[in-house]
């Protein structure tokens, strides 16, 4: 009975992928904390909506709750596709409040914002196993690209068969080192790219469109 | 199979529970999840001969989650091989989402394993005691 169910739902997350190409896809922005996916989404925002996602911030753990922007159409090299991004929590398997203590926060707004951030993964957890079409993973390539939650996160994509493409990101800082990535995760494309500065936006859009159109 | 357990709760060492697959095979997830989680906030490290599923990882980040609680529980420190391509696997595993899941794991609470080098062949990780 499992394998007959495991097929059947295996077809029928393929029939509906089929039948919903008209469809906005939903392309969950995911990686560590601090990798820059809101500076990512609000800069894929500004330049195809003029608007932005949500705040940025150098103090980890600033998105606690998945944002959407829907509707966004990006174009290139003759090739459209519509997106809702979903910019995503970063993912962690432990969260101290005391770290926050050291951005010059009180310990109230500190257990405040770790209680967030906790509940911000659960929800980042929950829509990468259930509402996202496809993933764009972040990740700081000045950064080892090789962490236990990568690696696992990279799994859990792959097993849901979703289309991924991995981002490295902040090129323009001395320590960056894209080789890194894309030997680490060789079984996807790595496309390099400063969301900060905007270098290297006309490849991300030319990926975007090519896997998710 | 590699199943021992190291108990001694008096004394000031670090228990360690080596968990066989064939130990975690008839287990459902959430039983699996909860046994890791009751052993690591007791202070202990947990060594899973045959790992869990992706799908278990990602029940297991939720649920880890739900649990932290200020100056009680900081989370876990997990580590795994990095998973190997699946490239692997042949069509129809990856059809069915099926994925070998036979990696060593370890995990331990956040706040006393700390992981000095890991590739492909070497997890190195220094633990504290509580």
């Amino acid at each position: 009975m499992g394998l007959l169910t495991d097929l059947r739902d295996s077809i029928s997350r393929v029939v509906d992928r089929l039948f919903s190409e008209s469809e906005p896809k939903r392309i969950g922005i995911y990686g560590p904390p601090n990798a820059g996916k809101t500076t990512l989404a609000n800069r894929i925002a500004r330049d195809w909506t003029g608007d932005a996602i949500g705040p940025e911030s150098h103090i980890p753990h600033e998105t606690r709750r998945a944002r959407r922007k829907e509707n966004v159409e990006i174009e290139r090299n003759g090739k459209k596709v519509t997106i809702d991004i979903v910019d995503t929590p970063g993912v962690t398997t432990k969260v101290d409040y005391k770290e926050f203590l050291e951005h010059d926060m009180e310990k109230d707004d500190a257990v405040r914002r770790s209680r967030e951030a906790t509940e911000g993964v659960a929800e980042a957890m929950h829509w990468l196993r259930e509402d996202v079409d496809g993933v764009v993973y972040v990740l700081d390539s000045t950064k080892d690209p090789i962490s236990q939650v990568n690696t696992m996160l990279i799994g859990i994509i792959e097993s849901q068969d979703l289309p991924v493409l991995i981002f490295a990101n902040k090129i323009d800082l001395e320590d960056s080192n894209v080789e890194r990535i894309a030997n680490a995760y060789p079984q996807h494309e790595t496309v390099e790219l400063s969301a900060l500065e905007g270098e290297n936006m006309d490849e991300v859009y030319a990926k975007i469109a090519e896997y998710f159109g | 199979m590699p199943e021992a357990t190291a108990s001694d709760s008096t004394s000031d060492g670090v228990q360690i529970d080596l968990f066989s697959g064939n130990r975690m095979a008839n287990l459902t997830s959430m039983e699996k999840i909860r046994l890791i989680l009751d052993g690591v906030r007791d202070g202990n490290i947990v060594i899973l001969e045959e790992g869990l599923s992706p799908d278990e990882e990602s029940k297991l980040i939720e649920v880890t989650m739900a649990e932290i609680s200020p100056d009680e529980f900081n989370g876990i420190e997990i580590e795994t091989y990095p998973r190997s391509q699946t490239a692997d696997q042949s069509f129809l595993d990856r059809l069915m989402g099926r994925q070998s899941t036979q990696k060593l794991t370890v995990i331990g609470p956040a706040n006393q394993i700390q992981t000095l080098h890991k590739d492909e062949n070497l997890i190195s990780a220094l633990v504290s005691r509580k």
